[in-house]
């Protein structure tokens, strides 16, 4: 099984500090991590600074396998692209960096397999231009899980998604983590999916990590009402699993 | 592996279809290449062929194939005098067209090209300066000059493009108004070297202005199929990570490209490969816009592909306009910056007004 922790990890934009001193317990691979905390929490940038993409002080600690240029991969938040590229050929150029120019049968297989699992064989021809937010987000994934990374960043992948894909999505990592034993952090504003997809939670705001634990220690009525400003808490539905009961937002002091 | 996320008979059947389409698909990017190289060697005897002694497409290609027995005539005026002018049609278009798929590829910007950014312009600049004022310094090395010169224009304006493009706020937009704000000062600065030139240096000034292969020698043939030489093994190494560009910078750095070193970097090689053409054949416009954006139409942006497409476009494309130049006119031979210019103008035109709504 594959782990993560990080010690002292700090990052800069321009000259605010947006990720600060953040240290972790060792982050165990084979289930979900939520990275929960409102907006402009430093979500990214922590994913960035943990990926290598943003310099700054401290350490990034990857166990139980050999480091190389896709160990750690980040998947960022879509932005769209009018390139004239298929979604199969931006898949293969996802496979392929820092690679030779041939594009092998296997390499072309494992994408197969993989369009199939994630369910967008159909779009693979598609101009990624002529993609939807949430059919984007899909091929994003694929473009992710093709280098077959060990720590997974994902960064609010299910933001443009229906219910129904969201919680295939979730549904397929919590699979693919339990699978292969790797460390899939997830930036997520739904706590509720968090409570049933996640493991653990890891809390931030302000740049600075408030609480890591289990999603049942994590998400309570204080996270709510400190982190996120809202009054509510978390009871055990009919189904017998936790979930949250929203009041509404906390008045500004 | 995982279960597929969704329970999906039909997608079994098109599990294959995934690679054998994309297999397919690169065949016919293979014939598509071969097809236009085919077209640009017909296009090369054709140029060859045409001029004030029409000859026929036999007689070229004979004398291309075996000099030694054709006529003296035919061999003195293809080999000797035809020659670097249709070789340096075809490397000054591939020049300058992948110098545009470049320039496109790393701003994000369909609008960009040597030409309409005003590195071109630049380079002209830097050339009639060596042309102007280095005549009378050091004559021997004039011939050497104008292309440095060029080179280091084009450079300084190309890097400042860079550097305005990574501006907050700046648009694709605003991007082609400082290429005109380039191309204005450096024709203003033109027509000062002008104003003050000998009049041996003003005559080869204005002749560069309308842009001409007529003064084409092996030699300058030679170094722009160098500057071509050295730079594209840079492009080829680099095809994923230039690919990688066109999906976004956060995308690509995530891919692990480093995003920030390969923009400086084919800026730096796309100003050398826009300031040799221009230092020899003066300002051919259009070529860097229209040759990359044919070359998106025939095989998409994946840079294994559009890259050489691109070339041959360009290539091409300068190779017929030179067959045009001599045969519109009879007996004489237009300027061949003046017929791109010509063409290239409504295609830029029916780009700014088509970019927004489809991608390119």
């Amino acid at each position: 099984m594959v782990t993560l922790r990080l010690n002292n990890l700090s990052t800069r934009y321009g000259h605010h500090e947006v990720v600060r001193d953040i240290t972790t317990p060792t982050i165990p691979g084979g289930s979900l991590t939520a990275v929960i905390g409102p907006n402009a929490a430093g979500k990214s940038s922590l994913f960035r600074r943990i990926a290598g993409l943003a310099n700054g002080q401290g350490e990034v600690e990857v166990g139980g396998v050999e480091y190389d240029r896709n160990t750690i991969c980040y998947m960022p938040q879509d932005t769209g692209a009018n390139a004239v590229l298929s979604v199969y050929e931006s898949i293969i150029l996802a496979s392929k960096q820092g690679r030779g120019l041939k594009v092998s049968d296997q390499e072309l297989i494992a994408i197969d397999q993989l369009l199939e699992d994630l369910d967008i064989m159909p779009l693979a021809h598609r101009n990624l231009g002529q993609l939807s937010g949430g059919q984007r987000q899909l091929v994003a994934l694929a473009q992710t899980l093709i280098r077959s990374p060990k720590v997974l960043l994902m960064d609010e992948p299910t933001s443009a998604l229906d219910l129904h894909r969201q919680m295939e999505v979730l549904g397929f990592m919590q699979r693919k983590a339990e699978e292969t034993g790797m460390v899939v952090m997830i930036a997520i504003h739904d706590l509720n999916h968090a409570l049933h997809y996640c493991a653990q939670a890891l809390v931030i705001q302000d740049g600075r990590m408030q609480g890591y634990g289990t999603c049942q220690e994590i998400i309570d009525q204080s996270l709510l009402e400190n982190v996120y400003r809202v009054r509510g808490h978390v009871e055990l539905n009919s189904l017998g699993q936790r979930q949250l009961v929203l009041r509404g937002p906390l008045a500004h002091l | 592996m995982a279960k597929p996320m969704s329970a999906n008979t039909e997608i079994t059947t098109e599990t294959s279809s995934g690679r054998h389409h994309y297999r397919a698909q690169t065949a016919r990017r293979y014939a598509l290449l071969g097809g236009l190289t085919l077209l640009l060697l017909l296009c090369l005897c054709i140029d060859l062929s045409t001029g004030p002694a029409n000859f026929t497409l036999g007689e070229v290609i004979h004398t291309l194939l075996h000099p030694e027995t054709a006529k003296a005539q035919l061999r003195v005026v293809i080999w000797e005098i035809r020659m670097p002018i249709a070789l340096m049609a075809i490397t000054v278009g591939a020049g300058l067209s992948v110098a545009g798929a470049q320039m496109q590829t790393i701003l994000a910007n369909p609008l960009a090209s040597p030409f309409t950014l005003g590195v071109s312009a630049a380079a002209g600049f830097g050339a009639a300066l060596a042309l102007v004022l280095g005549v009378s310094i050091i004559p021997s090395m004039v011939e050497i000059m104008i292309p440095i010169n060029a080179f280091i224009m084009a450079m300084l304006t190309a890097l400042l493009i860079h550097a305005f493009s990574r501006m907050r706020g700046v648009t694709v937009e605003t991007i082609v108004l400082l290429g005109i704000a380039l191309v204005f000062t450096f024709n203003a600065l033109l027509a000062l070297l002008q104003y003050v030139a000998s009049e041996q240096a003003l005559a080869a000034v204005v002749f560069w202005t309308m842009g001409s292969l007529v003064k084409a020698t092996w030699t300058k043939v030679a170094i722009t199929a160098g500057a071509l030489l050295i730079v594209l093994p840079f492009f080829i190494r680099h095809s994923w990570a230039l690919t990688a560009l066109r999906l976004g910078d956060a995308k690509a750095e995530s891919m692990g490209v480093n995003v920030k070193g390969l923009r400086l970097r084919t800026m730096l090689f796309v100003s050398l490969l826009a300031a040799i053409p221009v230092s020899f054949v003066g300002s051919i416009g259009f070529i860097g816009l229209v040759g990359p954006h044919i070359a998106r139409m025939l095989v998409g942006e994946d840079q294994r592909f559009f890259m050489p497409a691109a070339i041959i476009c360009g290539a091409l494309i300068m190779s017929a306009t030179s067959i045009v130049s001599k045969i519109l006119i009879p007996g004489a031979i237009l300027p061949i910056g003046v017929i791109t210019a010509l063409v290239g103008v409504p295609f830029f035109f029916s780009l700014i007004f088509t970019q927004r709504k489809s991608a390119w």
